[in-house]
């Protein structure tokens, strides 16, 4: 049963600094990696889920009784049928567990059943009857702010409405350009689909096997909606296949763990790929208008932005987005006055909530096609005016915060125009697969135009907001059958971005065992917050750290206690040795007769709440990043091939540098995939586009290869001086990849991402009359209440 | 469900005859995504996956003839004459899938987008039809008949395609927005017969099923024979002759907005495809003229 199974990943090799090897790598490679969808247990049931075709409707009735008759189901369940707590939510509980008498969004969960066979619980949701009556849905985040609008949520339309004001937003310039942009919505598209197993205990409680991003946020959520204390709902993480913001929500959790203590059965729920697009929360769809003011020189001066985001049905992440999106949305520049109004409506489109990038990815898109505007409006390099404009340590942002930390935004992009460029044959000496329309057959060389652009941007590491961000570390150090183990229990989730590896790459420099082992995470241990934000490998990082030095700590102690004789010169552990000075004082074998354990809590610096006016302290550290796109197209068939990415990271300090490097090429094609390809199409709040068949990902013939370096200038205040460096590459990707098929097309290009009609002049920019209303509440509102 | 096995073509033809429920399963491409979708549960499946006679490639003269259960791999290795062909089989899905799926699921399934379909129909092919009782020979316009509806009957299989080969250039592009393992949004074949002094054009992804292009085939027939390049391979076609053509071709076009492209998209691509199909074969065979004449 290999969800029971409870040794722990086992590893010897690099310390920190060092380019480790993945955990995880081999038997992911082999396929003898447990994902979730892979959960097995004997006498299980399978769950299944009905799901709303309305984007708005009132429910009248839901007949589960035909579902009932049919062979091997065991359960039905409906709103009537909870027994506690009826919604829940990441920032605070708006999402119903199953809807009660309206559905917001085409695709929410109205119904669930468990039955024997995933066969049989599949034709059991199909014999479910619902009778809806079809109500008006708001599908579009301009109509959301009209005030004759459908009140999506009861809180109103407005989720929330954000005021930045810095300087005197009325400054006068000798330029301005102005733009409006739109994103579309990007899925995380995560290979793995959402799936968990829930196993009712013997004390009346369960344990939920599950793959997520944050167990105990979902521990958080999941017990009230059970009735039962979050002593009696253990959360155990199961193998993660992707993640990029789709694990933070809670998808098949509460439901697998009713059916399960309903029918005392254990209860797994596999979502298949289209089920998929519906079980988690996508990239907010953006608009934004931007002005942005400069003098002759090209030093900013001014900017004004309006942004709008589509929340969808349900709140899960987007206040943080939009905070996020606004307190980004003039870029990594030194921008003296400004007034950033952004915006997150509620709609009955399917909700959106965290994804890689969180907010900043749009808010790069259109701050650096200003910037490129800016460029040719002044005559300037667009390169020249962002190094002359960039941020630095000391800067002071729109929010009035200064930033404190490392900031070596200058050297990022110099390092990121230095990289080098790719070679440029004659199509006619190329493989004609790379050539844009790739195997497609369709050109010769024709017509194909090489374009390229410049993006530079920046976004926050770790939780902000005043969010008591926080976690915990339990670190043994004992003797093992071949010498010295130490063994590690966090409750931090892989998703398959190195975690596991650079907490064994810590221990090793810590403690200087060779041999760590990893338990798996659960909520058995306190806290570790989310694997997202860019903060796990702070996070995570700074509690192991702590607690092995705390281990460090008993282990001298121990020694000096044993040794007697008075100790010269400092303590260190060396070839499983403890010195004072250059004297050996204790083997470490020896001295672990009894094991030596500790356990810490690592918590970053404080950040405060914005106030009425935009103003405070709201991120904890920032990281840069610059990208350099070079691409052909071809001009009559819009079609493109990116030819190169050329992306440099400021990392503060590379823990596992080709960790890093496999982030910032898978970010690079995460970004590419939204700029070209990625975009869930909804028409009148229905996903068109549910499958991998038509929700098109880069393949390896749209994925160049990618150029990299990164800068190491150290974070104050953070284990080893690192920064995260999830999210750095994606933000700018995109924004790259749009500017470089500007600089090829010469055309507008406002949109993301980029259909081949806009490439060819099919359709045009989009137009908009003028920046969304602003809302008549007050901001910033409404408050965050992390529980 | 039930799983018929049968490892002769007679056989599989008898158990077509007396279980018409099941569902012929070849390459299962396009079959296993629908099962796995949820849309299709067939009762029962015909596996024709291995029967020899499916997986021959015959030729006689200027006669071929492609067996239904030759998967594209097997195509573009042992077909490289047949260059349009080739290169359409090149353009499906990924490794797998061209390992895996036939032209005879091709045309079972009977897609618009299809991308083997615009080839047989410049190919002019036939496709050949079989039952425990009889044989029926149907042009490619008579067996797809509409969007994923052809002249299959239920105890029928498809066993081959067959067409005369065509002495002359051809090629086949296909318009997608990812560079591999895509659905088009525009398919294109052009192929010339030089005896015939014929151009024929095939458009797929852009109409409910394959279209041909008449007044574009015999627009640049005509223009071919007006410069005299039929006999002349090196004379010269004017580029706003080329450009027309490409004009008619798009005009043959009855393309739809989807989730893939839009129409205006679509037919714009087929007058794109058109004009370089047609340059790439007068440029070929007047370097092929050259080259002959060196
Ligand atoms: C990832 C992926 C990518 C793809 N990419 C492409 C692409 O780029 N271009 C493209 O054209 N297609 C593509 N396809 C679709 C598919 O691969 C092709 O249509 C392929 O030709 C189907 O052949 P098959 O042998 O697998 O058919 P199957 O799935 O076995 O059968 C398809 C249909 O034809 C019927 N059938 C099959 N053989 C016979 C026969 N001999 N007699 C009677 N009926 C028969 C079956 O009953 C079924 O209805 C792709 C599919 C996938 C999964």
């Amino acid at each position: 049963m290999p969800v029971v199974e409870r040794a722990g990943t086992v590893t010897r090799g690099a310390v920190v600094g060092v380019s480790a090897p993945r955990v995880d790598g081999t038997p992911k490679a082999l396929g003898e990696f447990a994902y979730a969808s892979d959960l097995w247990v004997e006498g299980m049931l399978f769950g299944a889920t009905v799901r709303s075709p309305h984007p708005s409707a009132r429910i009248r009735h839901v007949d589960v009784s035909a579902a009932l008759a049919l062979p091997g189901v065991r359960r039905a369940m409906t709103a009537a049928d909870l027994p506690a707590s009826r919604r829940y939510g990441l920032d605070f509980p708006d999402q119903p567990v199953l809807a009660e008498d309206v559905v917001r969004y085409a695709g929410e969960p109205v119904a669930i059943v468990a039955a024997d066979s995933a066969e049989q619980a599949r034709a059991a949701a199909a014999a479910i009857r619902v009778d809806y009556e079809v109500l008006p849905a708001v599908t579009d985040m301009e109509a959301a702010l009209r005030a004759d609008a459908p009140q999506v949520s009861e809180h109103g339309n407005v989720l929330r409405h954000l005021r930045i004001e810095h300087g005197d937003p009325g400054a006068e310039a000798d330029v301005w350009v102005e733009g409006y942009y739109e994103i579309g919505m990007q899925d995380q598209a995560p290979l793995g689909p959402e799936a968990g197993l829930a196993i009712p205990a013997p004390d009346g409680g369960v344990d939920l096997y599950v793959s997520t991003q944050w167990l105990h946020s979902d521990q958080k959520q999941v017990a009230p909606c059970l009735g039962l204390p979050e002593s009696k709902v253990r959360l155990h993480l199961a193998g993660v296949g992707g993640a990029f913001g789709a694990r933070e929500d809670v998808h098949m959790h509460i439901h697998a763990c009713l059916l399960a203590i309903a029918t005392g059965r254990p209860v797994k729920m596999t979502y298949g790929r289209e089920e998929s697009f519906f079980g988690h929360v996508h990239r907010h769809p953006a608009r934004i208008w931007a002005r942005t003011g400069a003098r002759r020189d090209g030093t900013l001066v001014n900017s004004r932005v309006r942004l709008l985001l589509d929340g969808g049905a349900y709140s899960s992440s987007s206040q943080a987005v939009i905070l996020n999106a606004s307190t980004f949305a003039v870029g990594p520049y030194e921008m003296p006055n400004a007034l950033i109004e952004g915006t997150c409506v509620y709609t009955n489109n399917p909700p959106a909530g965290a994804m890689r990038g969180f907010g900043a990815v749009q808010a790069c898109v259109a701050h650096e096609a200003q910037m490129d505007r800016l460029a040719a409006a002044l005559g300037i390099d667009p390169v020249e005016l962002r190094r002359r404009n960039l941020l630095h340590t000391g800067s002071v942002l729109p929010t009035g915060q200064v930033i404190e930390g490392s900031a070596p935004a200058r050297e990022v992009l110099d390092r990121c125009a230095a990289l080098p460029m790719p070679a440029d044959l004659p199509p006619a000496f190329r493989d004609r697969v790379t050539l844009p329309g790739g195997a497609g057959n369709v050109g010769r060389g024709e017509r194909v135009r090489r374009g390229v652009g410049y993006a530079m941007g920046y976004k926050n590491i770790a939780y902000s907001e005043g969010f008591d961000d926080s976690c915990e570390a339990k670190v043994r150090l004992e003797r093992g059958p071949k010498g010295v183990v130490a063994t590690v229990h966090t409750a931090a989730v892989e998703v398959g971005q190195g975690l596991q590896t650079v907490l064994a790459q810590i221990v090793r420099t810590e403690l200087g065992v060779d041999e760590v082992v990893q338990q798996r995470a659960d909520t058995q241990v306190g806290s570790a917050g989310s694997t997202s934000a860019s903060r796990q490998t702070v996070m995570a990082g700074g509690a192991v750290a702590a607690a092995c030095s705390r281990v460090r700590e008993h282990l001298f102690a121990r020694a000096a206690a044993r040794s007697g004789a008075p100790l010269r010169g400092p303590l260190r552990l060396e070839d499983g040795r403890v010195f004072a000075g250059e004297r050996s004082i204790g083997v470490v074998d020896d001295l672990l007769d009894t094991p030596l354990e500790a356990t810490e809590v690592y918590r970053h610096r404080r950040t405060t709440r914005l106030d009425g006016h935009g103003q405070g302290e709201p991120h904890v550290m920032f990281a840069f990043g610059a990208m350099r796109a070079v691409v052909e197209v071809d001009l009559d068939l819009g079609l493109v091939r990116v030819v190169q990415l050329g992306g440099v990271q400021d990392v503060g300090k590379a823990l596992n540098p080709r960790g890093v490097e496999g982030q910032i090429e898978g970010g690079a094609a995460q970004g590419l995939g939204l700029a070209l390809l990625e975009e869930i199409q909804l028409r009148d709040g229905k996903i068109a586009n549910a499958s991998f068949t038509d929700y098109l990902l880069p393949t390896i013939l749209d994925m160049p290869p990618v150029v990299s370096a990164v800068v190491e200038e150290p974070e104050p205040g953070s284990p080893y001086g690192a920064k995260g460096v999830g999210e750095g590459a994606t933000i700018v990707a995109t924004a790259a990849v749009a500017a470089a098929l500007r600089n090829a097309t010469g055309r507008e290009l406002n949109r993301v991402p980029v259909a081949p009609d806009d490439l060819v002049g099919i359709s045009g920019p989009r137009t908009s009359a003028g920046p969304a209303p602003i809302p008549d509440v007050p901001g910033p509102r409404p408050v965050f209440e992390y529980r | 469900m039930q799983f018929f096995r049968p490892s002769s073509l007679r056989e599989a033809l008898e158990i077509r005859a007396a279980h018409p429920e099941a569902v012929p399963i070849a390459g299962g491409t396009d079959l296993m995504v629908e099962v796995n979708f949820g849309r299709r549960r067939p009762e029962a499946f015909l596996d024709i996956s291995r029967l020899p006679e499916l997986r021959e490639i015959r030729r006689e003269g200027p006669n071929v003839r492609l067996g239904s259960g030759v998967p594209y791999a097997r195509v573009i290795r042992e077909l490289p004459d047949q260059v349009a062909l080739a290169q359409a089989s090149r353009t499906v899905g990924s490794p797998q899938i061209r390992t895996r799926g036939t032209v005879g699921g091709n045309l079972g399934t009977g897609s618009p987008a299809g991308d083997a379909l615009p080839v047989l129909a410049a190919y002019d092919a036939r496709v050949v039809l079989r039952s425990s009782t009889a044989t029926r020979t149907l042009a490619w316009r008579d067996f797809l008949v509409g969007p994923k509806r052809t002249a299959l009957a239920p105890d029928e299989l498809i066993v081959a395609t067959e067409w005369e080969r065509a002495v002359g250039p051809g090629s086949f592009s296909k318009v997608g927005t990812r560079n591999a393992m895509v659905i088009a949004i525009a398919g294109l074949c052009l192929q010339l017969d030089e005896a015939a002094r014929g151009v024929r054009v095939a458009l797929g992804s852009v109409g409910p099923t394959i279209l041909r292009a008449p007044e574009a085939e015999t627009f640049a027939a005509g223009i071919l024979d007006e410069v005299g390049a039929w006999s002349d391979r090196g004379a010269r076609v004017p580029e706003e002759a080329i450009a027309r053509f490409g004009e008619l071709v798009s005009a043959a076009a009855r393309p739809i907005d989807d989730v893939r492209g839009t129409g205006a998209y679509r037919r714009h691509a087929c007058a794109v495809l058109a004009t370089r199909a047609l340059t790439w074969a007068l440029d070929d065979r007047r370097a092929a003229a050259m080259e002959a004449a060196s």
